[in-house]
């Protein structure tokens, strides 16, 4: 006979630190009641609420005092040889902090639901099996001109071949003020990216890249004068920067 | 990377933690700042057979309690002076921050560093006790109170989600 499941385990089942041995048998008990598996529900989405309010505090440069406050330590005192290197690895790892956020962390008029609507949209569309376009990419010229006409600007989505992407296709959806397009690539170990893009808010203003992560889906967003743009996936924050990159270079041209 | 390296590449996570927990960004960084001197004055007597992260966040909670006995409490703000959240335009975004952080504000201290700590830092359990110094049972306990009372704070705030592709 199984041992009762305790509120603590219920917790650890929440936060993923239940021991396997006892996942499986927490698991079937849940079956069974579904309002302690919506309140677990509740505790992730709590969790995930944190994520959004304060993740971006990572994205943020270091301020300048923090770094100075490591370098004043006694420890470096006692050595001043490795109080060199301190000095060069924390103007380094400055360097890369700041290096990371890529460019300008100045306030925008970004709509911050790009990446929201971004993710959502990759959520609904990626575990597609039998559509997951609307117009394939073998139609590429009749789905660009489809979506450039919809979203009324010429629109060309990146290539990413040489990353081992490929353009599955493309769809129109309703976006917060009209339409949007999404753009759906695979590599050949069936992960799926999506791109999506909207027209351009009047006046808005050019921003470069940032980062949001959403319910366990990595979005880089950006806009130029014509549209936002939000590269959407899920193989890691540091590979999705290098493929974001690369779409960015492509349209920054 | 050495050991004293890692101090820095924590910076980050640091600083999010007393974002969240102070929900003020130049008290949080005075804080950070407090940690990491602390941290490598200390750094003699760190066991390293212990991980980082739980180390820091033990030096970050002692100086915080700390600061709020000495009277500088950084910890209850009202409405008006909740920071203006940065680089977020959209409305229903900074509407959710801005329920959050009320919510925050009004769960009890000790409550709140759990929640943050396991939901938010993701520690494991015996590390968030090893940072607080309490048993592990008063974190599970801590936890469970803090998940129902934000529960009930955010209760009727929260606007729905996954509302946009809706058709």
């Amino acid at each position: 006979m199984n041992a009762p499941i305790s509120e603590d385990e219920l917790h650890a089942y929440a936060d993923g630190q239940l021991d396997a041995a006892r996942l499986m048998q927490v698991e079937t008990w849940l079956a069974g009641h579904p309002e302690r598996r919506a309140q677990i529900e509740e505790w992730r989405s709590q969790a995930s609420q944190l994520h959004r309010a304060y993740d971006r505090v990572l994205d943020e440069p270091i301020p300048a005092r923090l770094i100075p406050a490591a370098n004043a330590s006694r420890w470096l005192d006692a050595s001043k040889l490795a109080g060199v290197a301190w000095l060069l690895f924390g103007a380094a790892i400055g360097f890369f902090l700041r290096g990371e956020t890529l460019r300008d962390p100045a306030p925008t008029q970004i709509a911050a639901s790009l990446p929201r609507q971004a993710a959502v949209a990759h959520a609904v569309f990626v575990p597609e099996v039998r559509h997951p376009v609307e117009v394939g990419a073998d139609q590429e010229a009749h789905l660009l001109g489809w979506l450039s006409k919809r979203l009324g600007a010429p629109l060309k989505p990146p290539r990413l071949e040489e990353v081992g992407y490929r353009l599955v296709g493309g769809r129109l959806l309703p976006g917060d003020s009209g339409e949007v397009a999404q753009f759906m690539y695979e590599n050949p170990a069936h992960n799926r990216l999506t791109l999506y893009v909207r027209p351009a808010a009047p006046r808005q203003a050019d921003t470069a890249f940032r980062y949001a992560r959403e319910n366990d889906i990595d979005v880089f967003y950006w806009t130029d004068s014509r549209f936002g743009y939000a590269l959407s996936g899920n193989t890691g924050r540091e590979d999705m920067l290098r493929l974001a990159t690369l779409v960015f270079k492509q349209h920054d041209k | 990377m050495s050991s004293r390296d890692a101090i820095l590449a924590e910076i980050p996570r640091l600083r999010r933690y007393a974002r969240a927990l102070t929900r003020d960004a130049d008290a949080a960084d005075d804080l950070v700042q407090e940690t990491l001197q602390r941290a490598l004055e200390k750094w003699p007597l760190w066991q390293r057979q212990r991980d980082l992260r739980p180390w820091l966040f033990s030096i970050m909670h002692n100086l915080h309690v700390d600061g709020r006995r000495r009277g500088h409490r950084v910890d209850f703000c009202g409405d008006d002076d909740l920071p203006v959240p940065v680089q977020r335009a959209s409305q229903t975004d900074s509407l959710e921050l801005r329920d959050l952080e009320r919510a925050l504000a009004l769960l009890p201290h000790d409550q709140r560093e759990v929640l943050l700590l396991v939901g938010l830092e993701e520690l494991s359990y015996a590390d968030v006790a090893r940072a607080l110094n309490i048993p592990q049972g008063t974190v599970m306990s801590r936890l469970s109170r803090a998940r129902a009372r934000l529960k009930a704070l955010l209760a009727g705030e929260t606007t729905p989600q996954l509302k946009v592709v809706s058709t």
